[in-house]
């Protein structure tokens, strides 16, 4: 096409050159930023937590499998369900809290719950990342009304203790009859929806796993103060 | 006037995009960020100064390779290196602050398409020497810096009576909250291009009575 055409071979070398500096680049900010960005992460989380289940002072990482509960330190990443016990200054179990995540308008909304264990119902909600529209899908963060709906939601398991006795799901704006119902944000529905999956997903899974090792969280609460 | 314009010094190449060139203000370019991340000071403080760094440091490597870039696979190199510098800015914010990354949300990662870091590549990098590039791309961001604080500021103060997170007005303050919603950002670009034009054209006025002075 060109007069002159440039070889094949100084493209590819240009390009295999210009790939191996920015690789380097990019692996090298990876790598240094890679401890702050996870002590970061840990600080929030515990931040989230705390915020979550107020009152809570110190926390421990817990895998949820079926075969029991084991603290998350060494346990392998895929072994189980996360959650997180959180206890206040005495030592006594204050609540559970776990991340749930589901995909809203323009990505994930990954969001934190808190779980009460002797009300077995889900006591608060903090929404930890998402990519959804400034001034409307973000409105489940500070709504207070969509808030309200996280302050008793109904979470008790069937009599098999296999699954919730009846699902969480999110209705549309207005429409909230019983304690397991999310009441939707009008305009931001699909946000709203997105939360109310994710929180029923981790819970349908999380709590018949929880249900007979309670009183063993109860007790690690003692063995490590804050 | 010269028939060959002269090569710019070093302070013009570095004031071209603060003033004359300004990318928000004079060029209009990158409007994505400009409107949606300016709700806040921080927050366009933070996106102007991360803009900043991707583009002087693209505009470093582009110069730098500037004589081994075919014409053929510019485009691709260009990207390449500027997405590889929105990774590096997107790892540092994420280690200064998971607040801020948070607010910022998408828009970090969206700083590969602003149109000002690829123009500035093609039109001013690729054709120049590290130096003057490197001080180009630094106006270009400080500019663009400045242009998103003068939104942010502006938007925060009417918005939500606040500036840099500090309450401005007692508890009575009613805020204005379009200024904080999409519409609102349109609403201050247009003040501040009104603004801005007015200046330019007052600055020419009384550059033009005052003689051909500056040749």
């Amino acid at each position: 096409m060109n007069a002159l055409p440039t070889s094949s071979l100084a493209m590819v070398r240009t390009l295999g050159l210009v790939a191996a500096i920015c690789g380097a680049l990019v692996v090298t900010a990876y790598q240094g930023t890679l401890a702050s960005v996870e002590a970061n992460r840990r600080l929030a989380l515990e931040h989230a937590v705390f915020q979550t289940i107020p009152g809570a002072v110190h926390m421990r990482a817990f895998v949820a499998t079926p075969a029991g509960i084991v603290p998350a330190e060494g346990a392998p990443a895929a072994a189980g369900e996360r959650f997180y016990a959180a206890y206040d200054a005495g030592g006594r179990l204050l609540g559970i809290a776990a991340e749930a995540a589901a995909f809203g308008y323009a990505g994930e909304v990954r969001v934190l719950y808190a779980y009460d264990p002797a009300r077995e119902a889900i006591t608060g909600l903090t929404v930890v990342a998402h990519k959804e529209t400034p001034g409307i899908g973000d409105k489940v963060i500070h709504d207070a009304a969509f808030q309200a709906n996280f302050r008793a939601l109904d979470a008790r398991l069937n009599a098999a203790r296999t699954a919730l006795a009846n699902p969480i799901r999110v209705v549309r704006h207005g429409t909230k009859r019983a304690p397991w119902e999310i009441d939707a944000i009008a305009g931001a529905t699909v946000t709203s929806r997105a939360v109310g999956k994710a929180v029923n997903a981790s819970a349908q899974r999380l709590l018949p796993l929880l249900a007979q090792h309670i009183e063993a969280l109860r007790q690690a609460g003692g063995e490590n103060g804050p | 006037m010269n028939a060959q314009p002269a090569r710019p010094t070093p302070m013009e190449e570095f004031l071209e995009g603060i003033w004359r060139q300004n990318p928000v203000f004079v060029m209009v370019l990158g409007m994505c960020p400009v409107m949606a991340v300016t709700v806040s000071a921080v927050n366009a403080l933070a996106m102007g100064l991360a803009t900043t760094f991707v583009l002087t440091g693209s505009a470093l490597l582009v110069s730098l390779l500037r004589g081994w870039v075919p014409r053929e696979v510019r485009i691709a190199t260009y990207i390449v290196i500027i997405a590889s510098f929105v990774t590096v800015v997107d790892y540092l914010i994420q280690a200064l602050s998971l607040t801020l990354y948070t607010a910022l949300g998408a828009f970090i990662q969206l700083i590969v398409v602003n149109c000002i870091i690829l123009g500035r590549a093609e039109a001013h990098a690729s054709k120049n020497p590290p130096l003057p590039a490197v001080l180009n791309a630094l106006g270009m961001g400080l500019g663009f810096a400045i242009g998103l604080l003068a939104l942010g500021s502006v938007r925060e103060v009417l918005g939500a009576g606040r500036l840099f997170g500090l309450a401005l007005f007692g508890a009575d303050f009613q805020p204005w909250g379009v200024m904080v919603q999409p519409p609102g950002g349109f609403f201050v670009l247009g003040g501040w291009l009104l603004l801005f034009n007015w200046l330019k054209k007052r600055q020419g006025r009384l550059q033009a009575e005052r003689g051909t002075a500056h040749g």
